[in-house]
């Protein structure tokens, strides 16, 4: 649009780029011609970085997972279609793995919903120790996973920590299915309800004072005002928030790897892709693994985008 | 009316404490067991009844740190250097000019932070073998460069569409030369955003663990979260609990030291960068 009334005050050059559908881009004036090529020059290197390290090698993992392509046999390799990905989803261990990581993504994503909410309300509404609230809250946000991850293993290996004193004598939880199940939930709740509490807390900067005011002196309770003003204008940084973590909890990697190295059935999707990959060596198997991962990272995307609409990130674009 | 008063602060100096409690207890604990001693080390005690430097001198002796340590500082900072340099010309084009393409880079970056990092593990891997760059630093700054790409983008533009750049020109009627009026007005406006997102960007490096346990193999270029994941005790009969520790604790104090210096600037950038974006 800005463009068209720009177009519109400047003499049209003749007969340049007449052949193109669009009917502004022949009008464009030098100017806007030059703003372009400028922007385009901007954004070429990291276009290129992008594409040169993510678009190629999901083609290559694509073309690597119709192979039969054993590391420890490189000459045997062989385009076998498709049979990796029947052996992949006739598989229980991906299902198994499939389940475990979607149950982590639902579960954790909603404890980090509401325990952000709470961490963004009170970040936003402290009236003292502000500075040091946030301080803090960014220490998790910002720890080196691994290192969050021993920690919280320590804590709960008897004999060692502090956690598993607290438990009866004899007691191992992370060499339990459903325990380490939750106790990798708990590590990953810890490190990741600060990020989407400070996107909350975007969203809460959002509410304007006044009309909660108001709310008020209409005799709104907290709780109406919460879930009848809050929450609506919210509802943009409440959608980024849970896209980002969705997506970011279905990769899970690094605290299941510390914690338990996906045994007792906790490995997720990421930590089988890997073992076939470096245990087993079987780079085709392990590439049809990254891909299913990939379409099932895609499909959550879309889901969300598909169902929120404009509220998605990037679905507007600010000038 | 005070009593009031003191209630309510009372209910926030305990939330408050609640909230710094839940953050830092974790950390807490992983610093106490770094500084106990061996004989102390499995007494379950939160407090260390026995303070030691013992085991940061021990990982400081050993090649296997010290190695690592500099592969993680040398990684993360020359892949932040790229990633905010490409960032802010990209951001500088998205916040300042008009071009078509500009939603497809949006998109595009969007959803590179979507990407899982598996995916890219078994091909980068092959690839990386097959042309040598696989257990180098370029093999692994290539990946996290790229992928923090898009956290720099997002976040820089955010900042760039905050800038009066109209003070560009204005310096320019002033009788400022354009270079003088780049240097004199827009950089001093624009270096707080790029410093910011060089954190953000520096600690996504810093934090990685899959590609650094995938693409390495040596102690060449494995940086520290991967060497620590392989640590084993100075004999075999000793866990490596105590050296886990306190690399721990060394790879966490930057992360302190940036958020006690640029509390409000993280926070700004990280909110910035997702709302607006």
């Amino acid at each position: 649009m800005s463009t068209r009334a720009r177009a519109a005050g400047a003499t049209p050059p003749p007969g340049i780029e007449t052949g193109r559908a669009e009917p502004d881009r022949a009008a464009l004036s030098a100017g806007a011609r030059q703003e372009r090529r400028l922007g385009w020059l901007l954004c070429a290197p990291a276009v290129v970085v992008m594409i040169a390290v993510t678009a190629y090698p999901v083609g290559y993992a694509v073309y690597l997972s119709l192979q039969r392509y054993d590391l420890r046999f490189p000459g045997r390799a062989e385009f076998v279609g498709l049979s990796n990905y029947g052996a992949v989803l006739s598989s229980p261990f991906w299902w198994d793995a499939f389940w475990v990581t979607l149950f982590i993504t639902v579960i954790s994503v909603a404890i980090e919903l509401a325990l952000g909410m709470g961490l963004a309300l009170v970040m936003h509404r402290t009236i003292f120790w502000r500075g040091a609230v946030r301080t803090s809250v960014l220490v998790p946000y910002g720890i080196v996973t691994v290192v969050a991850a021993f920690s919280w293993q320590y804590a709960w290996t008897p004999d060692l920590g502090y956690l598993a004193e607290l438990l009866p004598q004899g007691e191992a939880p992370l060499t339990e299915h459903w325990p380490a199940l939750w106790l990798i939930i708990l590590a990953e709740v810890w490190k990741t309800t600060p990020f989407m509490a400070l996107l909350l807390l975007a969203g809460l900067a959002l509410v304007p004072e006044e009309t909660l005011k108001a709310a008020m002196v209409d005799g709104a309770t907290a709780w109406q005002r919460f879930t009848r003003i809050m929450l609506p204008l919210m509802k943009p940084a409440i959608l980024v928030a849970l896209l980002f973590r969705t997506l970011d909890a279905f990769r899970i990697f690094d605290n299941i790897y510390i914690l338990t190295a996906g045994a007792q059935g906790t490995g997720s999707v990421s930590i089988l892709g890997y073992d076939n990959l470096f245990t087993a060596l079987n780079l085709g198997i392990g590439s049809a693994i990254s891909v299913l991962i990939f379409i099932c990272v895609g499909i959550i995307a879309f889901t969300f985008i598909k169902l929120f609409g404009t509220a998605a990130p990037g679905a507007e674009v600010k000038r | 009316m005070a009593a009031v008063g003191r209630t309510h602060a009372v209910r926030w100096g305990v939330l408050n404490a609640l909230v710094v409690l839940y953050a830092l207890f974790p950390v807490g604990w992983i610093a106490a067991l770094s500084f106990k001693d061996p004989s102390t080390l499995t007494d379950g005690n939160y407090i260390p009844r026995d303070w030691t430097w013992e085991n940061y001198r021990g990982i400081f002796q050993t090649a296997e740190f010290t190695r690592a340590l500099i592969n993680s500082i040398g990684i993360a900072l020359i892949s932040t250097v790229i990633a905010v340099a490409l960032g802010t010309m990209a951001a500088y084009a998205v916040a300042r000019l008009r071009f078509p393409g500009k939603r497809l880079l949006i998109g595009m970056s969007l959803l590179i932070a979507m990407f899982p990092p598996i995916s890219l593990v078994s091909p980068l891997f092959n690839i990386e073998r097959i042309i040598g760059i696989f257990d180098t630093w370029i093999g692994l700054i290539i990946p996290y460069m790229t992928f923090s790409l898009p956290l720099a983008i997002y976040t820089l533009s955010a900042f760039f569409r905050e800038i009066p750049w109209d003070l560009e020109r204005a310096a320019k009627v002033d009788g400022a030369t354009p270079v003088q009026a780049f240097r004199m007005v827009i950089v001093p406006l624009a270096a707080p955003g790029v410093f910011t997102t060089a954190i953000l960007v520096f600690i996504f490096c810093w934090n990685d663990f899959l590609f650094a346990i995938s693409l390495t193999s040596t102690e060449s270029a494995r940086t520290v979260p991967a060497a620590i994941a392989f640590f084993t005790g100075s004999s075999q009969f000793q866990q490596p609990t105590g050296s886990i520790a306190a690399a721990a604790v060394v790879i966490t104090v930057p992360i302190i030291v940036f958020v006690l210096l640029f509390q409000r600037r993280i926070v700004a950038g990280l909110t910035s960068g997702a709302v607006k974006g």
